[in-house]
């Protein structure tokens, strides 16, 4: 999977035990990946001894606040799903 | 740090050893661990915090300042920090990428790390106490203006604030718009305004007096 910035995604609510990187604040929200920061070791295997492969799609996603401004986060590629 | 007693007198608990953080003594018993492993030499832990606190504030002022007077360096530093601070001579430390953001007229950045401290340290140095708290953390990313407010920074409604959460390898540095009446400074002059909290986001260099 490799998204264009300008995509539409939305972040994955799915459950998961263990440490991984995307903040709980930003599930099931809706945003628009700004950048493609390029592959990087999966923190999910890394953190608890493993090689971190298949390297994952890392994206910069921003993401609206009610006043008008904006969040953005660096998400993996396995937490980010085609928004409707 | 300076302790003014102003003449009072107030009881103080002695300085003990006793009662560490139950933390130290599982961080020492790992790093006996790994050096038994032979995964780290004895003195590896102390050369990288040496190395760490080193680092300081002037080394990211550096490159905002000659950003400021260049733009086609500033151009290179927008597109990969870690090439633009070697250019400079500056050790952007090992592994994790580092992504410059310019501020401009209508968009503001500022930094956080939600899940824990992450922080652009090997130019900036350590980051300050407030970046790892809770309430800064956990505001930062849904109240911006008003965590900005605290800060004395004071945004017009047309610039947009842009929170940054540096969640993963990447880690932000933010370059600030050079302020009005700076124009007749040289490098280290500008280099001088532009504080460590400029560079997070969260405070606006100030031409001096």
């Amino acid at each position: 999977m490799s998204l264009a910035p300008g995509t539409t995604v939305r972040v994955s609510t799915r459950p998961h035990e263990g440490h991984h990187r995307t903040p709980g604040y930003l599930k099931g929200r809706q945003g628009r990946v700004e950048r493609v920061h390029g592959r990087y070791r999966d923190p999910e295997t890394r953190a608890y001894g493993g090689d971190g492969l298949p390297e994952r799609e890392l994206y910069l996603v921003s993401f609206d606040l009610p006043s008008g401004d904006r969040v953005l986060a660096d998400v993996f590629e396995h937490w980010l799903e085609a928004a409707e | 740090m300076t302790h003014d007693h102003n003449g009072h007198d107030h009881p103080h608990e002695p300085v003990a050893t006793a009662g560490e953080p139950p933390a130290a003594a599982r961080v020492r018993a790992l790093h006996e661990l790994l050096v038994e492993k032979g995964v780290l030499e004895r003195d590896d832990i102390r050369r990288r915090i040496d190395w760490l606190v080193s680092r300081t504030p002037a080394d990211g002022a550096r490159l905002v300042a000659r950003a400021w007077v260049d733009p086609a360096f500033k151009r290179r530093l927008l597109e990969d920090a870690r090439v633009a601070a070697l250019e400079v001579g500056l050790d952007p430390g090992p592994s994790p990428v580092v992504v410059a953001l310019e501020n401009t007229q209508s968009v503001h950045h500022m930094v956080v790390c939600t899940l824990c401290s992450c922080y652009p340290k090997a130019l900036l140095g350590p980051p300050p106490d407030w970046y790892k708290s809770l309430p800064y953390r956990s505001r930062a990313v849904s109240d911006p203006r008003g965590v900005l407010r605290e800060f004395g920074v004071e945004l017009d409604d047309r610039v947009e604030v842009r929170v940054v959460d540096s969640t993963a390898n990447i880690r932000y540095l933010v370059v600030p718009r050079r302020p009005e009446g700076t124009e007749s400074l040289g490098e280290d002059d500008l280099a001088a305004i532009v504080t460590r909290d400029s560079m997070i986001g969260v405070a606006l260099p100030v031409a001096p007096a």
